[in-house]
């Protein structure tokens, strides 16, 4: 028995006790949606370190750590432990998830407009199956890599997100996962569905926190389906714990003049992987993805973007953003496929890495696959340390130098950081990084830009 | 207020400045222009402290003190300004936090109290209005998406918050057209003092015709070839810089 086969069987014991536990009750095609996905685990197992889409990122540790599913419940979690981890003068919908679970009592959905759904994964299931049915899993290509599939053959609980043709949703929605410190060795996996019908509007937090220190795995999915004209603003913050792994699956699937935007922003965890597959698939429909990792220690972040412009005049603008600090790594794989009627594509790829450190290390890849000819494509890919024209700058307006590199550092994360649009959340994350990244200096003229 | 003896550097191993003496006395502006390639550039930058140039012989002596042992920042709080030939955009860092942060430290340095952000505001707005620069640039990352020009008048808006004792504006003319060159040349008459010297790094006689330099300078192969007044600068207008560069006709091939 190889390795791989070896650690795996742990999932596949982990999934047959969860086929023994689920509900009664639940549609057939739920079960075979997760019988599918088993036997695909079954297939693919973990991925290797010999395939091109993993060479920098060793998931053995995850794999071998055997996770088991963490129990529902609250584990002594309630409103004022969360206060550390809401953005202040932020109004927004709540949906509050412990441990991968719905926690009702936690969240806040009072005031949805008409047309607008909002709940736990596991209730939709029961509440509007059809729903779910028509898109739950569509967005998933059919050669989905193991951790893809053992959260759908695992798919318990998450949040899920529904538009009516024509809403607007005004305040965003803030999905928060907590883990807490109880979930030692434990697998959360969150399972989203967003679906924003034809003109629907929304904005969504994904915002992954822990309650401790523990070493727990989240292999969290989520599936946004935008439909004709509609559009949607994602967040994927992820402050995990010191210790936890998290990989994480981000796909989207965009119809005629849609458009999605998401702000990745990585700052936890030990090793994380995050996928992101957004797929270009009629006229019109525009993808913007911006990113930035801020690491420091032995961390390790892996962004893997992969964008399909599958249809004619698509626009796609990726801007990601690595500080690595320590023995920090940071990847980046940026893939963009034209298919060859996607004619007028228009797509635009930077990924831009500052070293702080010596031992710490950047790797970038992109990878551009055109096949249609009347497109604009570019790409560009820096590793570097802090622009020594500024520093000096800087210097010459009677900055010291310490300050100067410290302020040139944070201002490189603020670039991405000043791209997002709600401005709550953007205050915070700016002054968290001024925090670290400048010691403590007199930050708030800072934020007069 | 300034002593430059026998100052060389060299950039990469290769010598570019090779002797130059220059007395500098508060009140004054000096013009100091050359061909392109002459040095004019190395000496604004050497005075201003930036790293790969390297000093290898001579002195600059400051109001008493070493310039050369000082780092850049502690040139700019004993008053020491230069305005860029490129001034560098800085995503992220708004234009008016590196102002305030700037004008603060020399302050600080001399013992002033800091402003605050009030005070600070209402200083700035009197001297943009100096510059023509539009407001809304103040709270902009520094220089990012601005034209030539705008970069050129956010150089001298800095030069008039922080009211240096010695500026050196390096080529600031340069690519500019008629309108910013009269705000860059108003910024720097209004700061024209008693207690202040001006450098002006330039490769053309236009910007002189808008700040009368007391002084003028002519740069060439690392050496000053040749000093006079104002009129100097009308004669290289007329002439080019061929006669003092190669003054014995018929030795240069």
């Amino acid at each position: 028995m190889s390795q791989n086969s070896a650690t795996q069987q742990i999932y596949l014991e982990t999934i047959a006790a969860a086929g023994k536990r689920a509900p009664a009750g639940m549609p057939a095609w739920i079960s075979e949606l997760q019988a599918r996905a088993a036997s695909r685990f079954a297939e693919v197992g973990f991925p290797a370190a010999q395939q091109e889409e993993w060479k920098y990122t060793d998931v053995g540790p995850i794999a071998r750590a055997g996770f088991t599913p963490a129990p529902k419940g609250l584990n002594g979690v309630d409103i004022t432990g969360l206060e550390g981890f809401l953005f202040e003068d932020l109004s927004c919908h709540r949906l509050v998830f412990v441990n991968g679970y719905y926690a009702p009592a936690l969240s806040q959905l009072g005031g949805l407009p008409a047309g607008v759904t909002v709940s736990g994964l596991a209730d939709a299931l029961s509440e509007r199956p059809e729903t779910l049915e028509a898109y739950l899993g569509r967005c998933l290509p059919d050669a989905s890599h193991g951790f893809t599939a053992l959260n759908s053959a695992l798919l318990a609980d998450g949040a899920f997100v529904h538009l009516s043709r024509g809403v607007s949703l005004e305040q965003p929605i803030h999905i928060l996962y907590v883990t807490t410190d109880e979930a030692e060795a434990m697998l959360m996996q969150p399972r989203n569905l967003i679906v924003a019908e034809p003109g629907s509007q929304a904005t969504l937090i994904e915002h992954y926190v822990a309650n401790g220190e523990a070493a727990y795995w989240t292999n969290t999915l989520t599936e946004v389906v935008a439909e004709v004209s509609a559009s949607v603003t994602h967040y994927r913050l992820q402050e995990e714990g010191p210790r936890a792994f998290h990989v994480g699956g981000l796909h989207v699937n965009l119809d005629r003049d849609s458009r999605f935007t998401s702000h990745g922003i990585d700052l936890g965890g030990r090793l994380v992987r995050n996928d992101l597959r957004s797929v270009l698939d009629a006229e019109g429909a525009e993808c913007h993805l911006n990113g930035l990792s801020v690491l420091g220690g032995r961390q390790h972040v892996d962004n893997h973007t992969h964008i399909d412009h599958a249809s004619p005049r698509g626009t796609s603008r990726e801007f990601y953003k690595g500080i690595l600090d320590g023995r920090a790594r940071g990847v980046f794989h940026g893939r963009i496929v034209v298919h060859p009627h996607a004619q007028h594509s228009d797509a635009e790829q930077l990924n831009h890495n500052l070293l702080l450190s010596r031992d710490a290390e950047a790797d970038s890849k992109p990878q551009l696959e055109i096949y249609a000819d009347d497109v604009k494509c570019s790409h560009g890919a820096t590793v570097g340390q802090l622009d020594a024209d500024a520093l000096f700058y800087l210097r010459s307006r009677a900055m010291d130098e310490a300050a100067a590199r410290d302020l040139l550092t944070y201002a490189f994360a603020r670039d991405v950081l000043q791209r997002i649009g709600l401005e709550p959340v953007r205050l915070q994350l700016e002054r968290r990084l001024a925090r670290g990244l400048l010691h403590g200096r007199d930050t708030k003229e800072l934020e007069l830009a | 207020m300034l002593s430059i003896r026998n100052l060389q550097a060299s950039v990469n191993d290769e010598p570019i400045l090779k002797g130059i003496d220059l007395e500098v006395n508060a009140g004054e502006v000096h013009a100091i222009m050359g061909p392109n390639g002459s040095g004019k550039s190395t000496l604004a930058n050497v005075l201003a402290g930036r790293e790969n140039y390297t000093v290898t012989g001579g002195e600059v002596i400051y109001q008493g003190k070493d310039l050369l042992a000082l780092a850049p920042e502690d040139r700019a709080r004993e008053g020491v300004f230069l305005a860029f030939q490129y001034p560098v955009e800085i995503p992220g860092v708004s234009n008016i936090y590196l102002l305030k942060a700037a004008l603060n430290a020399i302050r600080k340095h001399r013992g002033e109290p800091e402003l605050d952000a009030i005070d600070f505001l209402e200083l700035v707005k009197g001297k943009i209005a100096l510059v023509e620069m539009r407001e809304e640039l103040l709270y902009r990352s520094v220089n990012e998406g601005f034209s030539g020009g705008e970069k050129k008048r956010n150089e001298i808006l800095q030069m008039a918050v922080l009211e240096p004792r010695l500026a050196i504006l390096d080529e600031t003319d340069s690519g500019l057209d008629i309108d910013a060159l009269q705000a860059v040349a108003s910024g720097v008459n209004a700061l024209r003092s008693q207690e202040r010297a001006i450098i002006l790094v330039t490769h053309y006689q236009r910007l002189l015709n808008y700040i009368e330099p007391d002084h003028v300078h002519v740069l060439a192969e690392g050496r000053i070839m040749k000093s006079g007044d104002k009129g100097l600068a009308h004669e290289l207008e007329r002439q080019g810089y061929g006669w003092i560069t190669q003054p014995a006709a018929g030795t240069s091939p």
